[in-house]
């Protein structure tokens, strides 16, 4: 036994070691390649890029606190949230105290006293902490303090949203969603022109 | 709940059992070492690692020679990644700068990585180099794979042959797996994955500014090809530690809906390919039948729950379900089917985080490792562990019937039963004893994050988790530590190789006898009398073994949610 065990041993490093070279070196350098000629902008993180500046990625939520931006979902990435290094969600369970708690000083916050009923996925973090979308219920529900931050009618606002919306593949696969920041560069791009 | 929820997850099914023929044909070739058409473009490298390592792959092995090849093959594999995390600060690709593992860490992710579990106790993308993760890490993402697809393939052939010594040669086994099967498919599989916009770089950060002005550090690798193999070797150690929730993992619907195929892809044709090589492949389909019976029922279980909300949302007036931890894309039905398909299968990719599932929610991907993931199951270790309960079951119906069990043509006796209740014990054995153990200890309650009963269920989890090489987890816990990462090794490493050397002593000893005709005395194991069977045997001792445990966790968390109550 202790025989054919070492005499396995040559087998199992010169395989570990070609398999290594195939694997870890070959392949991955064979997809990269194929991926930097043939598809860069996805292979690259499907960055956004406004005046020559890297303004983040279509795929990952970043923090907006200002009224006159739309907010993502709450994250639990890093220790301030929306940390493209540090993705994680709550882990709180269901009965978690601190998530109820959580949920409610959320929820009491985006009322603002108004008794309007608040769309769940505003006051849930993600599983990533970085989900780049919200509900379109989500993003309606934001129009009146941005129209009013911006100066511009809610009709006009809304209407970016409606636009924003996109659909479920084949209608049937996901779910309705709006890309925050992809929304966010029209807003700024409706105001700077004017229109 | 909606029609489209229900349609996803009854489509999902219908597609996983499309997929068992096709692919079950193309695993039966290399089962029998039949050229196929990718071997006039890799068969010079076959023949290359053959003859570089002193390899005959015509020589067959006995089943004793078979598992002392393999383990000494893992060992290798785990002293390889074991050396390359620690040393990670020196070697390439870390212009992050990131310091080297430490012995405990290290040595429990490289197990972790070669027992196919891949349980991450750190972040990804905070911890890794590029090159701890291209090299050190996704070997194994086909090795682990392609081991456990040999073993299958010994076992399987234990059934097949009759009055003979041998069960095939492992590294044939192992070659031709990585070759013609894993390889093709990953490289297919990485270039969709960058199309719908997983990045594929060997840079590692970039900087962004944000439109508040802000910085965004995004940190960006060779995710694609790592994430291919990740699910298709349902090994599921991600890249970044949202693993299939992160955008980067995961960007879109199709996305996920081909990654939760794609886990159960080939463990699907595996069922089909036992079923031809014992000559019937309708004992594959009986086998299949019972594993989607038992999966559709978990993911319904598992959607209904979500759908339902956790009392923390539902007490202060939210409806539409449980989306805490759970991303807006997927929504609450791809969600909970991805979270049974991926403790169903071996994998322990998560697109959601279990944690934050309501509790009868969460409670399903618990048993559902805990019945030993063999509903599909891994790669390779779903249907020899399916095999195990097969040989319980026919020996149950021999009992009742009072005759010596027989299965596809092999006489189950005394020492086929030892053995598979030996590996099979070796999960409660492991589970329960490692979890009683971290619930008594400082060390082990320093761990949860969650009070009350959730925080028992973290601990549960884990040790569930890592026993069945699943690798997902309630991430509250707190793993990080010598006492966990220790602990938890252990546990990875009895639940795969505990399992997989009297699984090959099987393989063995009914290779030795002699094949034993069908009569009509025979019980029928193709038919709807066998398959619920099946699924009653694996229902009971699944149900006896863990229901106590259940009981302190996720039941008394429903109870607590039902009460109204919080910790």
């Amino acid at each position: 036994m202790v025989d054919t065990f070492r005499s396995a041993l040559r087998p199992a490093l010169v395989m570990t070691l070609g398999f290594a070279l195939l694997l870890c070196g070959a392949y991955p350098a064979l997809i990269t390649g194929l991926a930097q000629w043939a598809l860069p902008r996805q292979a690259n993180g499907s960055l956004l890029i406004r005046h020559g500046q890297i303004v983040g990625s279509e795929l990952l939520a970043q923090g907006f606190a200002s009224p006159a931006y739309f907010h993502p979902r709450p994250s639990a990435a890093g220790a301030n949230g929306y940390d493209a290094s540090a993705s994680s969600g709550s882990n709180l369970g269901p009965a978690s105290k601190v998530l109820a708690d959580r949920i409610a000083k959320d929820a009491s916050t985006l009322r603002n006293g108004t008794g309007q009923r608040v769309p769940a996925d505003l006051v849930t973090t993600s599983a990533s902490g970085l989900d780049p979308h919200i509900t379109p219920e989500a993003a309606l529900f934001q129009v009146a303090r941005v129209a009013h931050a911006r100066h511009l009618p809610e009709a006009q606002v809304a209407a970016l949203v409606r636009k924003a919306v996109e659909e479920p593949l084949a209608g049937v696969l996901g779910a309705p969603r709006v890309n925050v920041l992809r929304l966010n560069l029209a807003l700024d791009a409706t105001a700077t022109t004017g229109a | 709940m909606t029609i489209a929820g229900w349609g996803l997850i009854l489509t999902f099914t219908a597609l996983t059992a499309l997929l068992a023929k096709p692919i079950g044909q193309w695993l039966f070739a290399l089962y029998e070492g039949r050229p196929t058409p990718l071997h006039r473009v890799l068969g010079p490298i076959e023949r290359g690692f053959y003859r570089a390592s002193g390899v005959d792959p015509t020589r067959e092995q006995s089943w004793l020679a078979y598992a002392l090849h393999m383990l000494a093959f893992q060992v290798i594999l785990t002293l390889f990644t074991f050396a390359i995390l620690r040393l990670q600060d020196v070697l390439p690709m870390n212009p992050r700068g990131l310091a080297g593992i430490g012995a405990d860490g290290a040595m429990n992710t490289a197990i972790a990585f070669v027992t196919n579990t891949n349980w991450q106790w750190y972040a990804g993308e905070s911890v890794l180099s590029n090159f701890s993760q291209m090299v050190g890490l996704t070997i194994h993402n086909f090795l682990s794979a392609a081991t456990g697809i040999a073993v299958a393939f010994a076992l399987f052939r234990g059934f097949a042959r009759h009055e003979s010594g041998t069960v095939g040669n492992f590294w044939a086994d192992c070659t031709r797996v990585t070759l013609y099967l894993l390889l093709p498919l990953s490289v297919a599989y990485a270039l969709f994955l960058v199309a719908c916009g997983v990045p594929q770089t060997f840079a590692s950060l970039v900087e962004a500014h944000t439109l508040e002005g802000a910085k965004q550090a995004i940190v960006l690798g060779p995710v694609a090809s790592q994430e291919a193999i990740k699910m298709l070797g349902t090994n599921g150690g991600g890249f970044y530690n949202a693993n299939s929730a992160h955008p980067f993992e995961n960007p879109t619907a199709l996305t996920n809906f081909v990654q939760m195929l794609s886990i159960f892809a080939i463990g699907s044709g595996l069922t089909w390919c036992f079923g031809k090589a014992v000559g019937n492949t309708r004992q594959g389909w009986a086998i299949l039948a019972a594993m989607l019976i038992l999966f559709t029922a978990g993911a319904g279980i598992t959607y209904w729950q979500e759908a339902q909300g956790a009392s923390a949302l539902t007490h202060a007036g939210f409806a539409g379900g449980n989306m805490e931890g759970k991303e807006v894309r997927f929504g609450i039905a791809a969600s909970a089917l991805f979270a049974a398909v991926t403790t169903a299968a071996s994998c322990g990719a998560v697109n959601a985080m279990h944690d934050s599932f309501t509790a009868i929610g969460g409670m399903i991907p618990l048993f559902n490792m805990q019945l030993g993931e063999i509903v599909i199951g891994g790669v390779g270790s779903g249907i020899y562990g399916f095999l195990l309960f097969a040989i319980l079951a026919v020996f149950i119906a021999g009992l009742m019937v009072g005759r010596t069990p027989e299965y596809v043509g092999k006489k189950i006796e005394a020492r086929e039963v030892k053995l598979a209740v030996l590996a099979i014990a070796v999960l409660p054995l492991s589970i329960l004893g490692f979890t009683a153990l971290a619930a008594v200890l400082p060390a082990g309650l320093a761990g949860p994050l969650n009070k009350g009963p959730h925080g028992f269920s973290e601990i549960l989890y884990a040790f569930t988790s890592a026993t069945a090489n699943n690798g997902s987890a309630f991430a509250g816990l707190s793993a990080g530590t010598p006492f966990y990462n220790g602990l938890l090794g252990v546990a990875m490493w009895v639940g795969r190789f505990f399992v997989i050397v009297p699984v090959l002593a099987i393989a063995g000893s009914l290779g030795a006898k002699k094949h034993t005709p069908a009569t009509t005395g025979s019980f029928p194991t193709t038919g709807a009398l066998w398959v619920g069977l099946l699924v009653g045997v694996i229902l009971i001792l699944g149900g006896l073994t863990f229901l106590p445990s259940l009981a302190l966790g996720p039941i008394a968390d429903q109870v607590t949610m039902v009460a109204g109550n919080s910790f």
